[in-house]
């Protein structure tokens, strides 16, 4: 994948993402509406599909609302990078397949504008505007395995399936 | 092995478990609420099972938003009142009988010892304070273990906090919690499980002991546990649902870390917008005028944080700049408040008592702050946007600043009122 970069700073809480005034929806479409609107009032009018989020530490810091990572996936975000993730968050957004990648020197050194290109399976990250490459965090194989699996859910279809199909 | 180690090695039938191992383990109770149970039911509907793996290990508690703000609101507590009655779930607490969740769980004896509790919220953390080892998760995470009785997790390293001396005038957990997250920021114990210890900690009430571990994940952790001991099953002993094994931690338990602080050097804590971690003592404090205080939420609206705050307001009155607003728990901690005397006091000193709610303190309803307004709060964060307008500010602290703040009419410490 290969997209245009927004960076935010450090500790992008879930109430920056999407504010709790807008959760009495559970609509993946309204919520995008709101995308990041604490952090950016206009990011929901200036992010386009294929757009990737690079941020510092912490991204995702605060509530559990899974509405945080179904509002970026809904805006059309296709990744997001950031030097380490609160730990809900990520689980989240594995579950739901929004593909993220954990890369401090990435974090770091990707800048607002920039052209990246991500190759998930290796981790890799390109920076197209600078000509730099960064090596991300690999995930153990069996988040690999939910996220190939397109999330938690269908993980969990899969596993029921193996159970009654070997009878136990 | 820590005792997080331990209850999670217990859920998973290992015999021992290291940080970072992943495994899979049985959870005693799955928790929702008003937003992301609608979320998780979707989600839960999408698996094709028919029936949750146990009706009476789910929690359903409707208190974000209820009573329902508006029609948008009152749709997605309807979607999980739908389920509640579809699954004949026996832990549905409807409006009247609800609480906040993580005021009414410990209550209701569901949330015990040795447990493994997930919730879709990221509070669920405080029932580390009974020795439980207790997560938030997200709504895929809830939907997952409602079908299967099961999850994955990480195991995490343990960093170990012990708390020495005794505790100042006016200190309470909420401070103990506040001046570790200054220290230690709010990724601080990022994916790690706090322990916490220490002689402060074992003479420490249960409602103090909720209210620090409710405030673990505001530290980036995953859990924050004390040991039971006999403050624990004195509480748990007429309440508990089922039956539980304490868990405590081995002689040669392995900590990444261990903080220790003293309890002479810790004052009141106030968080300044608009980060937890963003902390001063009180005497530091300065000149700063409030519009709004509320004391609540998940994080101190239980009965000793009405006590201390009535304990201020008696014969007093709000400022007339503020707006005072407080909100039990519980019923049950409406209707011991009310048996002695505290919502009297509260109500002469022209305070606003409302029902059980989360209300204002996600910004949801109850107390929405305008652009510029200033809010003291006994909540839990204080991020941009928190309690309303994106440029409104929260700051938070104990019951006992914020009862004073609220006759003052700026954050003020209780001796400057008394």
């Amino acid at each position: 994948m290969e997209g245009r970069v927004w960076k935010f700073g450090n500790d992008i809480d879930t109430d920056a993402i999407i504010p709790a005034r807008y959760l009495n929806t559970s609509d993946p479409r309204e919520l995008a509406r709101h995308v990041m609107e604490d952090a950016d009032p206009e990011f929901p009018q200036k992010v386009a599909p294929g757009d990737i989020i690079v941020a510092l530490k912490n991204f995702g810091c605060g509530s559990s609302r899974e509405h945080a990572p179904i509002a970026i996936k809904a805006a059309g975000i296709s990744c997001v990078i950031a030097s380490s993730f609160a730990r809900i968050f990520y689980r989240n957004a594995i579950n739901i397949g929004l593909p993220i990648l954990e890369c401090p020197e990435a974090a770091e050194n990707i800048r607002e504008g920039d052209k990246i290109r991500i190759d998930l399976k290796q981790g890799l990250i390109h920076d197209l505007t600078t000509g730099r490459t960064f090596s991300a965090v690999p995930f153990p194989p069996f988040m690999q395995e939910i996220m190939d699996k397109g999330g938690l859910i269908n993980y969990v279809q899969w596993r029921l399936r193996k159970q009654q199909g070997s009878g136990t | 092995m820590t005792i997080a180690e331990k209850i999670l090695a217990r859920h998973a039938g290992k015999e021992h478990v290291r940080p970072n191992d992943l495994i899979n383990a049985r959870v005693d109770l799955v928790l929702g609420n008003d937003v992301t149970a609608p979320v998780a039911i979707k989600e839960f509907e999408r698996i094709g099972v028919e029936t949750v793996f146990d009706r009476d290990r789910i929690a359903l508690v409707p208190d974000h938003f209820t009573p329902n703000k508006d029609i948008q609101s009152a749709t997605q507590a309807r979607i999980m009142r739908e389920f509640a009655r579809k699954h004949n779930i026996t832990y549905y607490f409807e409006v009247g009988r609800m609480g906040i969740e993580h005021a009414l769980l410990p209550e209701e004896g569901l949330v015990l010892p040795g447990e493994v509790i997930i919730g879709a919220d990221s509070h669920t953390c405080t029932y580390g304070a009974l020795g439980a080892f207790a997560t938030g998760v997200g709504s895929t995470d809830m939907a997952a273990a409602m079908a299967l009785g099961e999850t994955w997790f990480k195991v995490p390293a343990t960093i170990k906090v012990e708390f020495k001396g005794r505790l100042r005038p006016w200190v309470s957990g909420k401070d103990l919690i506040l001046y570790l997250i200054g220290k230690i920021g709010v990724d601080g114990a990022l994916y790690r499980s706090l322990e916490f210890t220490g002689e402060i900690i074992a003479d420490l009430s249960m409602d103090s002991r909720l209210s620090m571990c409710n405030m673990a994940i505001e530290a980036g952790a995953k859990c924050g546990i004390i040991a039971p001991d006999e403050v624990t099953f004195e509480y748990v002993k007429k309440r508990a649902k089922r039956e539980y094994e304490p868990v405590y931690a081995d002689e040669d338990a392995e900590y990444e870390k261990v903080y220790t602080f003293n309890g002479s050097d810790i004052e009141p804590q106030v968080a300044f917008p608009h980060l937890p971690e963003n902390t001063r003592g009180i005497s530091e404090v300065g000149d700063i005028k409030i519009d709004q205080v509320v004391i609540g939420s998940c994080t101190n609206g239980r009965l000793e944080d009405l006590r201390t705050a009535a304990s201020i307001l008696k014969g007093k009155k709000v400022h007339r700049d503020v707006r005072l607003i407080i909100i039990p728990g519980t019923q049950e901690i409406t209707r011991q408040a009310l048996r002695e005397g505290l919502l009297d006091i509260f109500l002469e000193a022209d305070a606003v008592v409302s029902t059980p709610t989360c209300g204002p303190c996600l910004g949801g309803h109850m107390g929405i702050l305008a652009e510029g307004e200033r809010a003291l709060s006994t909540t839990n964060r204080n991020f941009v946007g928190r309690m309303g307008h994106p440029r409104s500010e929260v700051y938070l602290s104990n019951p006992a600043v914020a009862a004073a703040s609220a006759v003052a009419g700026k954050i003020s410490s209780p001796e400057e009122v008394l």
